[in-house]
């Protein structure tokens, strides 16, 4: 059935059990990103250590699909630098744009690729983005931060 | 038990035969947001098009003469329909234009005009308006600062008059307030609340855009100053709205938008102004749609407002006594029929709104889900977000089925893995 392709088990799944849900204290930034269409709202934290995101949470309410999507990213960019994050950003943002020609590649977004389906279903790709906008923007503002101060460190 | 032939009405809508997410009947229960159109407002733009297109009120020649009579017939369809003089009906592109124009020509009244609105002054809306209906009061209350006041909604969504006297004070030169709620169904006592606004002096404008499609409204007996209804949400086209206010309040209102067509003369540093509803259409008009929403009151007319009123309060009535009996499912809104139109708000525990639309979408059933341009009222509520089905007279008990079996189907799609 048609609905099965959205709702992949993967989504139901960090739907049901969300990761890394509950702001933890102590972040380099704190972003709050709304779904305009349908009112949706996560607020993120995300702290960033010698360019390494080393925390994300979130709080926040929605649907299954930005709930999950969220979820997916706070656990996959864990421990990543703040460029490969961003790049991986990029590889799913290119999936949920592709109207459904990207299957994704699961080697860069685990998870993530559950995500492919919703390409599909034009209304739905701003659900599955908001907690990756959320993140993209959260590591723009860490670096704008810390940037300087870091690179300067590592030199 | 129907009070005229439904399947008649559903053969004039092309657009109900076309099967939906593969092929499934399309149940549409989104009319709240826009209806759909029936072949006779579809031909009479065209036939605008084809036969009868130049610009009115402008040009000798015999286009621009027909142009001319057909967009002015239009208006005086809508006057009859609301109980108007033809002079007091004011084309527009939207009700949300027709909200804007009342705010913007108030805010444009140097002091010493009635209409000025200054440090002070209050402006009163209520907790359950459209963002159409309380965004443009938001701004002109900035621009002025004049105080936004508003009246409060209970736990029943109804509007909680009990404070009303001492909101609406003499301070009050502006009572901004919705007909039926696009959310709740609720239907607000207009004459009730404009004793209120009387007493005060203020101006009542009314949205009406969830009313004037539905059942019948005269502002002869209605005790307000304006009222704003769009087009497209009772059978005509997207395009064109009204604007309806009294004429000598017109009349008297600076201009909004400025230009062509609404001059009486002008020289090179000043101009003066035709009375309404000139006034207010500057530009071009919008006249195939005006025409359509000529045959859209046509439509209506010829089926009657009161009979499509008691269809309505029938499938209503039916929705909410069928999804009162699933368990998990609340109705946000009024659950009794008194002073309720045909919109039906609901929440399922556990189940976000746009899954459970996602789901109904897949069963060919269109509802909407979100915050409808009422995001104050879903705080109000402590919901994110609302599925909402709404009525019209091309609807029957099998589309109220078709959506309880929908909402079960997706309930267990949801809840039972």
């Amino acid at each position: 059935m048609e609905l099965d392709s959205l709702y992949q088990e993967v989504i139901l799944e960090h739907y049901k059990r969300p990761q890394n849900k509950g702001l933890l204290p102590n972040q380099t930034v704190q972003v709050h990103h709304v779904n305009t269409s349908c009112g949706d709202e996560i607020t993120l934290n995300l702290k960033l250590t010698d360019g390494v995101i080393s925390e994300i949470s979130w709080d926040g309410v929605g649907c299954s699909i930005s709930q999950a999507s969220t979820s997916v990213v706070s656990e996959l960019l864990k421990g990543k630098s703040s460029e490969a994050a961003l790049s991986v950003i990029d590889t799913f943002q290119a999936m949920l744009q592709s109207k459904g020609n990207d299957q994704g590649d699961e080697s860069i977004l685990e998870d993530g690729v559950a995500f492919a389906g919703v390409a599909k279903f034009p209304a739905r790709v701003k659900c599955a983005l908001l907690g990756w906008m959320a993140t993209k923007d959260a590591i723009s503002q860490s670096q704008a931060l810390t940037g300087n101060n870091a690179t300067k460190e590592q030199r | 038990m129907s009070q005229f032939d439904v399947s008649a009405v559903q053969a004039d809508f092309p657009i109900l035969k076309r099967p939906i997410r593969g092929n499934n009947r399309l149940v549409y229960l989104d009319s709240g947001a826009t209806s759909q159109k029936p072949i006779s407002v579809l031909d009479a733009e065209r036939e605008f098009y084809t036969k009868h297109n130049a610009a009115a009120h402008r040009g000798a020649h015999q286009l621009a003469e027909e142009a001319t009579e057909l967009f002015e017939a239009a208006r005086g369809k809508v006057a009859a329909f609301i109980g108007a003089k033809v002079d007091e009906v004011v084309f527009t592109k939207s009700a949300t234009e027709s909200i804007n124009l009342v705010a913007y020509s108030f805010g444009n009244a140097e002091p010493g005009s009635k209409f000025h609105i200054k440090a002070g002054d209050r402006i009163v809306v209520s907790e359950m308006e459209h963002h159409a209906n309380l965004i443009p009061w938001q701004e002109l209350a900035k621009r002025t600062g004049a105080e936004l006041v508003w009246l409060s909604v209970t736990d029943e969504g109804r509007l909680d008059l009990s404070n009303a006297e001492s909101i609406i004070n003499t301070k009050t030169k502006v009572v901004a307030l919705t007909h039926q709620s696009n959310v709740l169904g609720t239907i607000n006592p207009i004459n009730e609340i404009a004793k209120f606004a009387r007493k005060a002096g203020a101006y009542f404008v009314l949205d009406a855009c969830q009313s004037v499609p539905h059942y019948a409204v005269d502002v002869k007996t209605l005790d307000v100053d304006f009222i704003a209804f769009s087009g497209h949400k009772m059978l005509g086209p997207t395009g064109v709205g009204v604007l309806w206010g009294k004429q000598e309040l017109l009349d008297e209102m600076p201009p909004f938008l400025t230009g062509g067509s609404m001059i009486e003369t002008v020289t090179m540093q000043s101009a003066t102004y035709l009375p309404a509803p000139k006034r207010f259409e500057a530009g071009v008009p919008n006249m195939a749609q005006a025409v359509g929403l000529g045959a859209a009151i046509d439509y209506l007319n010829r089926i009657g407002l009161e009979k499509i009123h008691q269809h309505e309060v029938e499938l209503t009535k039916a929705c909410i006594e069928r999804l009162s009996q699933i368990p998990q499912l609340k109705i946000v809104g009024p659950t009794n029929m008194e002073l309720r139109g045909g919109v039906v708000s609901f929440t399922i525990d556990g189940v976000h709104p746009h899954d459970l639309g996602q789901a109904l979408d897949q069963y060919g059933i269109a509802v909407r889900t979100g915050h409808h341009c009422a995001w104050p009222l879903m705080k109000k509520f402590k919901v994110v977000a609302t599925t909402r089905a709404s009525f019209y007279l091309y609807n029957d008990l099998a589309d109220v089925e078709a959506l309880v079996t929908g909402v079960e189907r997706a309930r267990d799609y949801f809840l039972g893995r």
